[in-house]
């Protein structure tokens, strides 16, 4: 079966050793992307040599760096990789959730430069520079945050899907100043769809933690 | 989505030249159209041009008026207190729009250019006029509850600007800066801007290949300080317009001296409805004179099975909107 979705992937003897799903399917995926990369990258290519080395064309996987809760992450990438999904398929933070992956839902919802945005509507290779915060960086060792207590206090989620998403928006939309009122705060949180249904408790947390000031 | 290429250029010269080279790459600023479609398989340029580091940016007042850089955020314009306080209408337009998380990464130059929402546009199994020319409407005789039903053609019957702040800017008569690959900079006012889908549906504004949206200025107005956008929709947020209405008056004693009109949702461009505004002017600013703008507004309407809603919903937004910026 793993034969005919990657023809060209090894066989057996070449699978990771940790023989991993994510890690083979990282594997495989990139010699495919690479066989299919050609036609398109030799139409860049051939415009790369008009630019100078001032506007560098990135074409095909190419190595950049990503600055996540602190740490600086060597990765290596091609253009069409999502921040999204440069944290759950490369680097292993699969705190952040994909949820719709079109920007409806809000449940991949991180910081970059301190602004609360959709991992999944952003390429890794623009967030290079930047500071990104994810919900794995929230944490201080066994420290919560404010508001992560404030989410278990006020039992803020059932499957727990959209809260990393949730929590997130919600640090941000304090900092914002956009929680002082419960209609304030439900506006500004309308971006991270529950389908359990937690708001009233979600709003409960967020309010609690905006009200501590 | 396909494997394009990617690079970053700080000057307008550089960007309209790498469109001339590459005539299929996208420009790319905050990318929340433009990713969702490429996700989709809809767009599939060969590269991506990033423009986020043109100095298209800040909000001024200049002489004639509000100037506010392309590639502001939605957020960012949205707050600013000059927008709040010389045109409401567009503050509220942008803090009404998508979600805290997009705004924070679209910009205003990516909204004014954003693509409709009709289903079959939006999947590629279907025939689509605007996708493909010639290839047929489904939305004809399908699923058009969303689409518009002002300035529709038998070829297309989207709304094509499904988004909140172009209705508001319509409205208020701004007037947009643009700049060719030639570095030749043009105003077009925003009125000027979107064409309707008559048989070319895939046309739908005056951009020349490669051209830049610089800045949107907006003039500073007795009936633009007096505006406002109220949006109706299916939930209470986070969701496009059923039917929208960006209006300002200039009201003394009693009689409005000056008006504007435009609505959104309903309209094959964000529409501006001039026979509104003919209602209104000379007229006491009360219910009945807002009821016979209403219907005036959606004189020519042309409703279809799923969308005659519309027609009333519209007519009652345009009353309410006028009726919340005369009593203010």
């Amino acid at each position: 079966m793993q034969s005919d979705l990657f023809p060209d992937a090894q066989p057996e003897a070449s699978r990771p050793a940790d023989g991993s799903r994510r890690s083979f399917m990282q594997q495989a995926g990139g010699i495919l992307g690479f066989a299919l990369a050609s036609p398109i990258a030799s139409q860049a290519e051939t415009l790369a040599e008009k630019l100078g080395p001032n506007n560098p064309v990135v074409s095909g996987a190419s190595p950049m760096q990503l600055t996540i809760n602190g740490q600086v992450k060597n990765l290596t990438l091609e253009p069409r990789v999502t921040l999204l999904d440069a944290l759950r398929e490369y680097l292993d933070l699969t705190g952040t959730k994909k949820g719709c992956d079109h920007g409806q839902c809000g449940a991949c919802t991180v910081h970059v430069d301190g602004q609360r945005i959709n991992s999944c509507l952003t390429l890794a290779v623009m967030a290079k520079g930047k500071q990104i915060t994810t919900i794995e960086g929230l944490a201080k060792g066994d420290d919560l945050h404010p508001m992560q207590e404030a989410f278990l206090k006020h039992d803020g989620f059932q499957c727990g899907y959209c809260t990393p998403g949730q929590i997130m928006s919600a640090v941000a939309c304090v900092q914002e100043g956009h929680a002082t009122t419960d209609g304030q705060c439900r506006e500004w949180m309308s971006g991270n769809l529950c389908r359990c249904g937690a708001y009233p408790n979600i709003l409960a947390a967020v309010r609690e933690v905006a009200a501590r000031g | 989505m396909n494997n394009f290429s990617y690079t970053q250029i700080a000057t307008a010269k550089e960007a309209t030249g790498r469109l001339k080279d590459l005539p299929q790459a996208a420009y790319i600023a905050g990318g929340t159209t433009l990713l969702d479609l490429m996700k989709a398989n809809l767009l599939e340029p060969p590269q991506l041009v990033d423009i986020n580091l043109l100095p298209f940016k800040g909000i001024e007042q200049t002489k004639d008026g509000l100037r506010i850089g392309a590639m502001e955020r939605m957020n960012a314009v949205g707050e600013h207190p000059l927008v709040k306080e010389q045109f409401p209408a567009v503050s509220e337009s942008l803090l009404l729009a998508a979600s805290p998380q997009l705004r924070n990464m679209a910009s205003i130059g990516g909204n004014i250019l954003q693509r409709t929402r009709c289903g079959y546009f939006r999947d590629a199994a279907f025939p689509c006029n605007k996708r493909v020319p010639g290839s047929g409407c489904p939305a004809l005789t399908g699923d058009h509850h969303n689409l518009a039903i002002l300035g529709v053609s038998d070829t297309c019957i989207a709304n094509a600007y499904p988004g909140d702040l172009s209705v508001a800017l319509v409205a208020l008569d701004a007037v947009l800066t643009l700049e060719n690959a030639k570095g030749k900079q043009r105003q077009v006012p925003m009125t000027e801007f979107y064409l309707l889908p008559g048989t070319t549906p895939q046309r739908e504004n005056v951009l020349e290949p490669g051209e830049l949206i610089v800045a949107v200025t907006i003039p500073t107005t007795a009936h633009a300080k007096r505006s406002t956008y109220l949006k109706v929709r299916e939930r209470a947020s986070y969701a496009y317009a059923l039917a929208s209405a960006a209006v300002g008056l200039d009201v003394q004693s009693g009689t409005i001296r000056a008006a504007r009109v435009a609505l959104g949702g309903v309209g094959a461009q964000p529409w501006r409805s001039r026979e509104a505004e003919k209602a209104l002017v000379g007229q006491p600013a009360t219910e009945a004179t807002f009821k016979a703008a209403a219907a005036a507004a959606l004189q020519g309407a042309k409703p279809r099975e799923h969308n005659a809603y519309k027609v009333e919903l519209a007519q009652n937004t345009l009353v309410r909107a006028l009726q919340q910026v005369a009593g203010a």
